[in-house]
């Protein structure tokens, strides 16, 4: 041990957590004198001092640790004090109110599937029970007559291991109680016998002088005293095995050995301390058996390296190989984290070549969000340094990292640090939570996610008053339009306000004319046509504003069609064909005949003749084919049924497409028809 | 069911069975029978991904529309919404979980997001204080569907109007993260390239997307050589135009949904012998179109004028073989026979389908209107007199034919003519606005804030600059034996697959100066591969590419790539993914606003 203890153990409560780790230490815990208040001490279980300071609160009648390192201080008046690893305090607790008028007699940490657990005795023979101290219920157990206790002292250890057995009663217990005085036959739970074992001797035949404390592990138990500490351990049976048989002749025996010892081998050298012998054994014995898989062999032996290396006094983290294992190497990893041995942490990670995500990746994250609190250093030097560390090793996340920084009050190092971050949805809330929201919408719009935009400029909406509102989303026209997008569906007034604070009037006068739609009552409707005009002449579009006025004008005055179009400049073409289609479909022919000759038709007559028969007055359309112009004259003879005038026209034009065109619409009735046309398509084709 | 999508060069069936998967699991998830309550929008897409089969081995029991008011009864354990992200839809969930708690209380209540959850929409849901009555509020990642076994849609059809008239980059986000998707299952694409802004923004937000799963490195072998992704609105002009392939042709007459088409029901009348055809199907007849059914494979990317000699050789072949059986003599030839009727069987009835539908089509395409209309298209495309009014439009105007057809007929001539002269500009709208009444005012402003129509600018007009280098009129355009991709419009041979084919070769620093013309940055950026990725090529092995088109792909742009791909001497083939399947119609339909039709 490195510690230099004045006293020893002598007057000390000592509490050391379960797999290798730290030790407590309360001097003269009951000295009450505030001049000289006793002495909290923490050390790595090699004896390295990690922290120490004086005890300021009440009487402290039992320490103990929780299964991630955790130190519980139980006082006499029921109340538990938690402290880290570093001696900083957490948070407390109590047993209850009663507790503080009974005082505790006795208490006991015991570890159970549920968690850490606390039990008590109180002055008037009560046991209170906390199964999970992480999820606090009390359990008040009824009183028990006699003893309690030694009986106590026992129930502590029993309900480590089993802890349902002990919940019956305190009839049980005192069946559990009977069974202690024969202790041979609890023989199912060595390490129980064991340390029951060294207890007794320790009170009768020391195995040290030194007063010594006993902790029990999964394997074995841990003898610390104030110069040594040792591992007293049942010699597992593989282990008998293989040093009977290498007492007797070990190369021999190793070269007859087959498959099964081998295995053998490689668990019993896991458990020895002395190793180096059997490794060898079996590296020798390895090499006779040619369809064994070294796997187990390597990552056997890259374990126990690792386990040297923690086991190092600097480190001081004595593990067992059946610890390890039960343990498991992410929780080892854990441990050297809290302890902030990063550098070891990572090259064991690498060393045992852990996928990144479970492995290196998390040892940084641990490593960052402690640097993040060195209140020693600038923003910058702490950003810089965490960005060259964590670079882009997957897994990290850059917001966890500035969450952390957040939490220390370190607002600017946090922003600095979200700048690393890659994923905006990450970001972006945390940003919004340091009430960076100009921020926090620049990073939503840069990632294009546009349901975290709409998010942030809802957020914002609540937040600010609507004119910083306003002028935010200037800022992001991407923001703006969106906004104007859940405006068109939700809050059509709010979208009229965008458009006038922008002096966007073309959009506005977009706006008036949907809202002049919606409108059923006249006169709002020509009023908002009214406002749309303005703004098109605002807009300075003149074709729009001239349109809408037209529109304004036509849906007030109910003018006369004839009048509008007159006064809209209706282009002739049009104007002929409405009035055509119009007085056809009337069937005011007479009508039509007159407008047909009031002047030079500008769509031409072969339109009259189509019109006519469209409303199936063959009669009137003759009229018009002969008013067509020569190139039309065999479409509109076509259009009346008159194939004869058809191909005569064809035949006078010499038009072969035309011509064929009548021949495609002859029937075999018209054989004469028929006749004229292949002989003017012969003709034509000699020439 | 789905084989069809896993013939291609890229097996997209795993993109489905994906989908599929996650599908199952989220419905597992709600323990006990199901209703389904759809966001209708929803029910076309879905029905690429699963049948109803599916829902049903998974306890779905009911299906129902989302609409305001009570749910319909139903005796089921648990309530599932289907629904897109939107507030208007999450209104309509509250009114229908607070209707329902006074009738039963043991039903359970779910939402599924597609393609993606979001916060503003349960805040909203929070407001109506219903949020608490679900317990399972979930996503379902629908990016890209497999609509074929070379095509992927989003199905998102507002996708060009929001990123042109409304500056909303929702389906941009939903792009890069669809292609994420994509890398995750196909590998990392090793090289982007791109024109536009849009592409722009996608290319970046994919970029920063793979910044955040640093570290987890993509191990899977690089299915595509190469991303190409086009914006729309760097070819406007293609959609505007009639598309003359026989799929194109579908899509533009009878509209093609989803991958099914509706069609009129005379035609496909069951005439049996002995009963008279009294009573005519009145239903119109729905058919799924993809490449599934063999004879559609064939002839769909065909110009319609070669459609008819395709089916005329294929009822050749058909007959032949059911000529057969006179030959079978022996028991083995005839059992043997017997074993291909089936087969025989679905060949006769698909050549029956395709013979009606090319009748129904060629009853509009031999009409004198379309004619006529084709006509001025192809004036426009070759820059015959596209800075005067044309007589045509004039006329058609004046006859109130469809607005949609003015519409494009307009746009393009804009387009053709890089943006009108004002005053014909003007003459067009007021021509408009007049006769089809003064509200499409707000339509002709969002087709001048696309792009689709403008006043002239600039003096110089750049198209025909752009023609003469991309080659985008041939003259000679062979429709039976097509030796360029020009044959799909009969003679435009479309600028956004110029572009493409000019990517593959010679590159496109040979068209620097056209590229500058038209708008939007182009870019190339590389993905690093993890070492060990690095495809080894075969000799003559073909590179993929895969070719985004945000704001959508006509039926004719997909056909020219087929057409690509399967050329000998390409060297590339090509996969192609869109927001949406669009053609002229749906297009300008998507950018109309009608204020009256939002009166009720």
């Amino acid at each position: 041990m490195c510690w230099s203890l004045r006293d020893g153990l002598r007057d000390s409560l000592v509490a050391a957590a379960p797999y290798g780790g730290p030790i407590a230490l309360l001097r003269e815990p009951l000295r009450r004198s505030p001049s000289s208040r006793p002495q909290l001490e923490i050390y790595s279980a090699s004896g390295v001092g990690i922290a120490s300071f004086p005890w300021k609160s009440g009487p402290v009648v039992h320490l103990g640790w929780t299964v991630s390192d955790e130190l519980l201080c139980i006082q006499e008046d029921g109340s538990v004090l938690i402290y880290d690893l570093f001696g900083s305090f957490k948070r407390h607790f109590s047993m209850g109110q009663e507790v503080v008028q009974s005082q505790v007699l006795e208490a006991k940490v015991f570890h159970s599937p549920y968690g850490t657990g606390v039990a008590i005795v109180t002055g008037s023979s009560r046991f209170t029970l906390a199964t999970n101290i992480d999820d606090l219920k009390l359990r008040r157990l009824p009183e028990v007559p006699g003893n309690t206790c030694l009986l106590f002292r026992f129930s502590g250890i029993l309900s480590g291991f089993s802890w349902s057995l002990f919940r019956f009663s305190c009839i049980l217990l005192g069946f559990f109680w009977s069974l202690f005085r024969f202790s041979q036959i609890l023989s199912g739970f060595s390490w129980v016998k064991l340390q029951v074992l060294v207890e007794s001797c320790s009170g009768s035949t020391p195995l040290q002088q030194d007063p010594c404390v006993l902790i029990g592990e999964l394997d074995g138990v841990r003898i610390i005293s104030s110069t040594n500490q040792e591992l007293l351990q049942e010699v597992p049976l593989v282990c008998q095995d293989i040093f009977k048989i290498a007492s007797m002749a070990p190369g021999a025996l190793l070269l007859e050995a087959h498959r099964e010892y081998e295995v053998t081998c490689l668990l019993a050298c896991a458990w020895r301390v002395s190793k180096c012998l059997v490794l060898q054994a079996a590296s020798f014995g390895k090499c006779f058996l040619t369809d064994f898989s070294p796997d187990q062999f390597v990552s056997t032996c890259r374990e126990l390296r690792v386990l040297n290396a923690v086991r190092e006094s600097s480190v001081g983290l004595p593990l067992t190989h059946a610890q390890f294992k039960q343990m498991t190497l992410q929780v080892l990893i854990d441990r050297l984290v809290y302890r902030q041995f990063y550098p070891l942490a990572i090259e064991i990670c690498r060393y045992l070549k852990i996928p990144d995500y479970q492995g290196v990746s998390r040892v940084l994250k641990h490593w960052a969000s402690c640097k993040v609190q060195q209140k020693d250093l600038s923003d910058e030097a702490i950003a810089r340094a965490v960005c060259v560390k964590v670079g882009d090793s997957p897994g990290v996340s850059y917001s966890d990292i500035a969450a952390k920084a957040y939490e220390c009050g370190r607002t600017e190092l946090a922003i600095k640090l979200l700048d690393f971050e890659a994923r905006s949805g990450e970001q972006v809330p945390l940003l919004l939570k340091m009430k960076r929201s100009q921020l926090a919408l620049s990073k939503a719009v840069e990632s294009g996610d546009t349901d975290l935009v709409y998010t942030v400029v809802n957020y914002l909406k609540n937040e600010m008053n609507r004119g910083d509102f306003f002028m935010t989303l200037r800022n992001q026209p991407v923001a703006l339009s969106l906004y104007r997008q859940f405006c068109k569906l939700q809050e059509q007034e709010t979208l009229k306000d965008l458009y006038n604070q922008d002096d966007n009037h073309q959009e506005l006068a977009n706006y008036y004319v949907t809202a002049s739609y919606k409108e059923k009552r006249l006169e709002s409707r020509l009023s908002l046509l009214q406002s749309a005009v303005d703004e098109y002449n605002k807009a300075k579009n003149e074709f729009a504003a001239k349109a809408t006025m037209e529109a304004l004008l036509a849906l007030g005055l109910h003018k006369q069609a004839e009048q509008l179009y007159r006064d809209f400049r209706v282009p002739d073409k049009r104007y002929w064909w409405l009035k055509l289609k119009s007085l056809a479909e009337k069937e005011e022919w007479e009508e039509l005949e007159k407008f047909s000759k009031s002047k030079k038709s500008p769509i031409g007559y072969l339109a009259f003749v189509e019109v006519c028969i469209k409303c199936n007055n063959k009669y009137e359309a003759k009229k018009y084919v002969s008013k067509v112009t020569p190139e039309q004259k065999v479409k509109a003879h076509l259009a009346v049924s008159d194939l004869e005038g058809a191909a005569d026209a064809a035949i006078e034009r010499r038009n072969e497409a035309e011509m064929g065109a009548v021949l495609s619409r002859c029937s075999a009735s018209d054989r004469l028809v028929i006749d004229r046309l292949n002989r003017a398509r012969a003709g034509a084709a000699k020439k | 069911m789905a084989a069809h999508l896993s013939y291609g060069r890229v097996n997209l069936n795993i993109l489905r069975e994906a989908a599929r998967k996650e599908l199952r699991e989220f419905l597992d998830k709600c323990a006990g029978s199901k209703a389904i309550v759809w966001d209708e929008y929803l029910t076309g897409p879905f029905g690429l991904i699963a049948q109803y089969s599916l829902l049903k081995e998974h306890e779905v029991e009911k299906m129902f529309t989302l609409k305001s008011g009570r749910l319909p009864s139903a005796d089921v354990k648990n309530i599932i919404f289907f629904v897109r992200p939107r507030l208007e839809l999450m209104d309509i969930i509250a009114e229908n979980v607070f209707s329902e708690d006074k009738h039963h209380s043991s039903r359970d209540f779910h939402i599924l997001f597609v393609p993606r959850r979001s916060m503003l929409c349960e805040q909203r849901l929070k407001e109506q204080g219903v949020l608490g009555s679900f317990i399972n509020i979930d996503e379902y990642i629908l990016d890209l569907i497999p609509y074929d076994g070379d095509l992927l849609s989003m199905e998102y059809e507002s996708a060009f109007r929001e990123c042109y008239l409304e500056n909303d980059q929702t389906s941009l986000y939903h792009t890069a993260k669809g292609l994420m998707t994509l890398q995750a299952l196909y590998g990392t694409i090793p090289q982007i390239y791109g024109k536009g802004d849009c592409a722009r923004h996608v290319a970046n937000m994919m970029l920063r997307m793979k910044r955040e799963f640093a570290g987890t490195q993509n191990q899977i072998l690089p299915v595509f050589d190469t991303l190409l992704l086009l914006d729309r609105n760097v070819d406007l002009l293609t959609p505007l135009a009639t598309q003359l392939t026989y799929e194109g042709l579908i899509d533009e007459i009878y509209g093609i949904n989803n991958g099914y088409v509706k069609l009129p029901p005379e035609k496909f009348a069951q005439k049996k012998q002995g009963e008279a055809s009294k009573d005519l199907p009145t239903e119109p007849k729905k058919l799924q179109l993809n490449s599934a059914e063999e004879l559609y494979a064939e002839i769909r990317d065909k110009n319609f004028n070669a459609v008819g000699a395709a089916l005329s050789k294929k009822a050749k072949i058909i007959s032949a073989a059911f000529e057969e059986r006179h030959n079978a003599k022996t028991v083995g030839e005839i059992k043997q026979f017997v074993s291909q009727l089936p087969h025989m069987q679905a060949a006769r009835s698909s050549l029956a389908n395709h013979t009606s539908i090319a009748e129904l089509i060629k009853d509009i395409t031999t009409s004198e209107a379309f004619f006529d209309n084709l006509t001025v298209e192809q004036e426009f495309m070759t820059g015959v007199d596209t800075d005067k009014v044309n007589t045509y439009i004039e006329d058609c105007i004046a006859q109130k034919d469809p607005l949609i057809k003015i519409l494009r007929l307009v746009c393009m001539q804009s387009v053709c003519n890089n943006g009108l002269k004002q005053k014909v500009l003007d003459y067009y709208k007021r021509e408009i606005l007049q006769t089809y009444g003064y509200e499409h005012i707000l339509t002709l402003n969002n087709l001048e804030k696309g792009g689709l129509l403008k006043p002239q600018t600039s003096s110089r007009n750049n198209y025909p600059t752009i023609r003469k280098t991309l080659k985008l009129w041939m003259e000679d355009a062979n429709e039976q034996n097509p030796n360029d991709i020009s044959y799909v419009y009969s003679g435009y041979a479309p600028l956004s697959i110029r572009l493409t084919q000019v990517l593959a070769r010679p590159g496109w620093r040979s068209i620097e100066e056209v590229l500058k013309m038209l708008p939007g940055p182009h870019f190339e950026e590389r993905q690093q591969l993890p070492s060990g990725l690095h495809k080894k090529r075969q000799q003559g092995e073909n590179r993929t590419t895969l070719v985004f088109f945000l704001g959508g792909v006509t039926y004719a742009e997909i056909a020219a790539l087929r057409f690509l791909s399967q050329m000998e001497d390409s060297g590339m083939e090509y996969i192609i993914a869109t927001t949406k399947l669009v053609n002229g119609t749906t297009w300008i339909k998507s950018l109309m606003d009608r204020p009256e039709s939002q009166m009720t």
